[in-house]
């Protein structure tokens, strides 16, 4: 499980988050949602350690992270895969190398070994085949699904998503969703996605934290976020005319 | 640089020579960077050093026009100035331009592509990773580069000189052969052994903290040849004081 405590991030005078706190729990998917400029994402890298919060606490299984040394963190930071928004597969190496490569930093397993390893997580995002592929010639799903592939090679015990569906095809996006949501269920990672897809939040959304102006407005599930009567919330979840109808039949 | 940049680049540094996760992944990439420092550039410095020195001889030999003054002395001057000065000045900020904005670009697209963000939550000491192997092999190819200039530029200098008339074969190489001093290639290798660590580590650090995108990359880059060049004109000066 992580927990945030009372996390506060400030750049400038711009207070980005508030005293954010929230409990994220094994084996379902936690969706952190919110509109542009909410601090979704900067709450996702205070989470991670790429930003340092001027307040507050992250702990992995109670243990305490935001202090920690760069020492201390790594063995942490092994335990944590993530997909990044533009995948951040490294262009320098084929898609083989992208999945090998924490393998290479982290184990000393034989090259057969880590093979195995990588053409199983390809097989697992259906990429079997395209391992001397490299990042420059795969389309923004196949990327998301490599990226995703990567992040799973080392067996995460927690797994962080940041906008898993930006620039998809809605088709592309599901199975994306779906995918995180079976790795979730299959390894009980503890599984995080930040999103603004409506589509995520109404499908795989078993715990949702909605962030507001940096703050943290609600929680709850996909089933209970359907029947909620707080406004920026409905606002931001039925803001299409489409899902406005959709709400009527929830 | 100003202090709070110079502090900036002296931390990273010390990120930089942090015991890295495995030597051989490590190794690998250094014979990569060796290759892309050292082979890489092999071409472009023979062309040049060669040039440079064919032009310097006929300047110095059109300077030194007097009875008084043997002809033998232009391949002297030739010699103890390709070693001092123009091999390892010039290779370094031909290098600079070369090696040091290709350095920053890369680290820097790494930079806003999030894929040194992918490095460090995957538990690698990026700067390590990315930066440490280039300074090994530009303070081992860059030394090994001059020596190469040294060379050429002597050689270029004797085409330069005999096939433009400026000077005879015979007192050209007695000019070169009389009283050579050793220390001077020794002071060579100290300046392109700091020029070699200039020429990595600044546009590294000026890649590394790039924010912003494309635009933010490319001005990375031209820093990074700025600051380098000036940085490697400024050691260049302080190493000659202190060793000769």
């Amino acid at each position: 499980m992580i927990e945030v405590q009372n996390i506060h991030k400030s750049f400038g005078a711009n207070k980005v988050l508030q005293g954010i706190s929230g409990k994220f729990k094994p084996g379902v998917t936690n969706l952190i949602i919110g509109g542009s400029g909410s601090g979704k994402t900067t709450l996702l890298k205070c989470m991670i350690g790429l930003h340092k919060p001027e307040e507050g606490n992250v702990l992995y299984d109670g243990r305490e992270f935001t202090n920690m040394s760069f020492e201390e963190r790594i063995e942490i930071r092994k335990e944590i895969g993530m997909l990044f928004q533009g995948s951040a597969l490294f262009d320098s190496m084929t898609v083989e190398e992208n999945i090998m490569f924490p393998l290479n930093m982290f184990t000393d397993q034989p090259r057969a070994e880590k093979l195995e390893r990588v053409n199983f997580c390809l097989e697992r995002v259906n990429l079997e085949g395209k391992n001397k592929l490299f990042p420059a010639e795969l389309s923004g799903g196949m990327k998301k699904r490599v990226g995703i592939a990567r992040a799973i090679a080392m067996n995460p015990k927690y797994l962080f998503v940041d906008e898993p569906n930006s620039g998809l095809d809605p088709k592309t996006s599901i199975v994306i969703d779906e995918l995180i949501k079976e790795l979730t269920e299959e390894y009980n990672t503890t599984t995080i996605v930040v999103t603004h897809d409506m589509n995520s939040v109404m499908g795989i959304g078993d715990y949702i934290l909605f962030l507001h102006q940096g703050k943290k407005f609600w929680e709850g599930s996909n089933k209970e976020i359907a029947h909620t009567d707080i406004e920026e919330l409905n606002d931001f979840v039925f803001a299409s005319r489409f899902m406005k109808a959709a709400k009527k039949n929830f | 640089m100003n202090f709070t940049n110079f502090g900036k680049y002296i931390l990273l540094l010390k990120a930089v020579f942090r015991r890295p996760e495995k030597f051989s992944i490590y190794m690998k990439a250094i014979f990569q960077q060796m290759n892309f420092i050292g082979v890489g550039s092999l071409g472009l410095i023979s062309i040049i050093s060669t040039f440079i020195g064919a032009v310097m001889t006929l300047q110095i030999a059109f300077q030194l026009v007097s009875d008084f003054i043997p002809r033998t002395i232009i391949g002297s001057v030739t010699r103890d100035s390709s070693i001092l000065e123009l091999s390892p000045t010039i290779s370094a900020i031909v290098l600079a331009g070369k090696i040091g904005s290709a350095i920053s670009s890369e680290i820097g697209t790494m930079r806003v592509t999030e894929q040194i963000d992918a490095l460090e939550i995957m538990g690698i000491n990026s700067p390590g990773y990315l930066i440490l192997p280039k300074i090994l092999a530009g303070i081992t190819m860059v030394p090994v580069l001059v020596i190469f200039a040294m060379m050429l530029s002597i050689i270029g200098g004797f085409f330069g000189g005999t096939l433009s008339g400026a000077i005879s074969a015979a007192d050209y190489i007695q000019g070169i052969t009389t009283d050579f001093n050793p220390y001077t290639i020794v002071v060579a290798l100290v300046k392109a052994f700091v020029f070699g660590f200039i020429i990595t580590s600044v546009p590294a650090y000026e890649g590394f903290y790039v924010q912003g995108g494309a635009l933010e990359v490319a001005q990375a880059s031209t820093r990074a040849v700025v600051v380098s060049c000036i940085s490697i004109l400024a050691c260049d000066y302080i190493v000659t004081q202190l060793l000769l």
